[in-house]
């Protein structure tokens, strides 16, 4: 933790901050404090710090979210098979739906790290954090993180990451993004998944998933594909070399990305770390080993 | 339900501020919890006596207030208020937009108890 980076005192609080500053007081005689923290700032610290590991070694790590079913393991699956003679790949396992989406992965000979929740309903920094110590970054070139089956708790929680992945399968309703706002509002690509289906199903409207997700003011890219018969998988594989070579050419300019998962009203309002670009910089005493370079 | 590990972070900063304060008891804690920001104001409000329980902030009032969202638009340059589905301009209609309210997610004050 860095309690004393400073990163949430801005000039309108300060004062307050700085060794026990002048503290009002209420008609009651109580002490009050003014804070404007994010009720999130823990979980936010320990992202920025897992961001540091992935940019250290120039990984680029993406949070894949979906309804539990919706074929995240699956695309991974069709993903690897496509990449790994390209580049080098790994997978941190949250979801908890079925007991062997690791052992899928591992099947395609990658590594696989399975974080066990116990029954959270999300992911978060300190879980992903503690996969990292089971994963040798530097080799790789990308991470991805397969959450936990759920449209509304992942989207709160920053996990370090540096893009969000949203499956919407052609089985659930084309009005998924206006029913989960959070989610869709923060997500970097919007995978129509299983769109072998769309021909026997006739109330899914990939054009209206699409305008559900605009309404947001969301302008992500929409790939309807299908990990089963290949199908549009070749636009999300190039989506993916693009990223992967868009980050490491950022990185050589000290350039760096946070995913829109947190929020942007808070930066207006106690101007906060710059949601696009952040170079935080702050020192992270480790007390604990990392996986050794 | 994500409220629950909100709660506890929240109870984290709330007792190390009494403690850097040396607060017997903190009696009122203010949030601002955004119709946007992902977490449920009824939820945390039902989670938060078995999450305090035990710690300074057992007898605390949770005082949640909301802003409007609000959204900047790009392509006028106006501002309106915009619905929770919907963050199109109010004015004119387009959906380049960014949002300037709604998903505050912040612990804004704390009222505690000292004996000094
Ligand atoms: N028809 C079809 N079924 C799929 C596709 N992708 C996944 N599935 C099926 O959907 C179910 C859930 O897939 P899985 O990858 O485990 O979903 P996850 O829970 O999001 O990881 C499985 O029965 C898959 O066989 C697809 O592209 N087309
Ligand atoms: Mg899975
Ligand atoms: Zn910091
Ligand atoms: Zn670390
Ligand atoms: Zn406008």
């Amino acid at each position: 933790m860095c309690d004393t980076c400073g990163c949430n005192i801005t000039p309108g609080n300060k004062h307050l901050i700085q060794a026990n500053g002048k503290l009002a007081t209420t008609e009651s005689g109580a002490a009050a404090v003014d804070v404007l923290t994010s009720l999130l700032s823990e979980n936010d610290h320990q992202a920025m710090h897992n961001r540091d590991h992935f940019d250290k070694h120039q990984v680029l790590a993406l949070n894949l979210m979906s309804s539990p079913g919706s074929g995240k393991t699956a695309l991974l699956e069709s993903t690897i098979d496509a990449l790994k003679d390209e580049f080098n790949i790994a997978v941190i396992e949250g979801d908890l739906e079925t007991e062997n989406d690791a052992e899928r992965i591992r099947a395609k000979g990658v590594t696989a790290i399975q974080i066990t929740t116990g029954s959270a309903c999300h992911l978060d920094a300190h879980m992903v954090h503690d996969a990292l110590h089971h994963l040798n970054l530097a080799p790789l070139d990308i991470v991805f993180i397969e959450n936990v089956g759920n449209l509304v708790c992942p989207a709160s929680f920053d996990l370090g990451h540096h893009y969000n992945i949203t499956l919407l399968s052609v089985t659930e309703g084309d009005d998924k993004p206006a029913k989960y706002p959070v989610m869709f509002r923060a997500t970097d690509l919007m995978l129509l998944s299983k769109s072998d289906l769309l021909a026997v199903l006739d109330d899914f409207d990939p054009a209206k998933a699409e305008h559900y997700l605009r309404q947001l003011a969301n302008a992500a890219p929409v790939i309807p594909l299908s990990a089963k018969t290949g199908d549009g998988l070749a636009l999300w594989i190039d989506w993916l070399r693009k990223q992967i070579k868009q980050h490491k050419h950022r990185l050589a300019s000290g350039e760096r990305i946070t995913p829109d998962i947190q929020s942007d009203g808070q930066h207006y309002h106690s101007g906060n770390h710059d949601n696009k670009l952040t170079p935080h910089h702050h020192a992270h005493d480790h007390n604990h080993e990392h996986v050794k370079l | 339900m994500h409220e629950l590990s909100i709660c506890q972070s929240l109870l984290n900063q709330v007792s190390n501020l009494a403690a850097e304060h040396n607060a017997s008891a903190v009696e009122n804690i203010y949030l601002q919890v955004g119709p946007l920001s992902g977490v449920e104001p009824e939820l945390l409000q039902s989670v938060f006596p078995f999450a305090s329980a035990n710690t300074v902030a057992e007898q605390a009032k949770l005082i949640i207030s909301s802003m409007p969202i609000r959204v900047h638009c790009r392509t006028c340059s106006g501002e309106s208020e915009a619905t929770i589905n919907r963050l199109v301009c109010g004015l004119c209609g387009d959906w380049h937009t960014e949002l300037i309210a709604g998903d505050e997610l912040l612990l804004e004050r704390v009222e505690m108890r000292t004996d000094h």
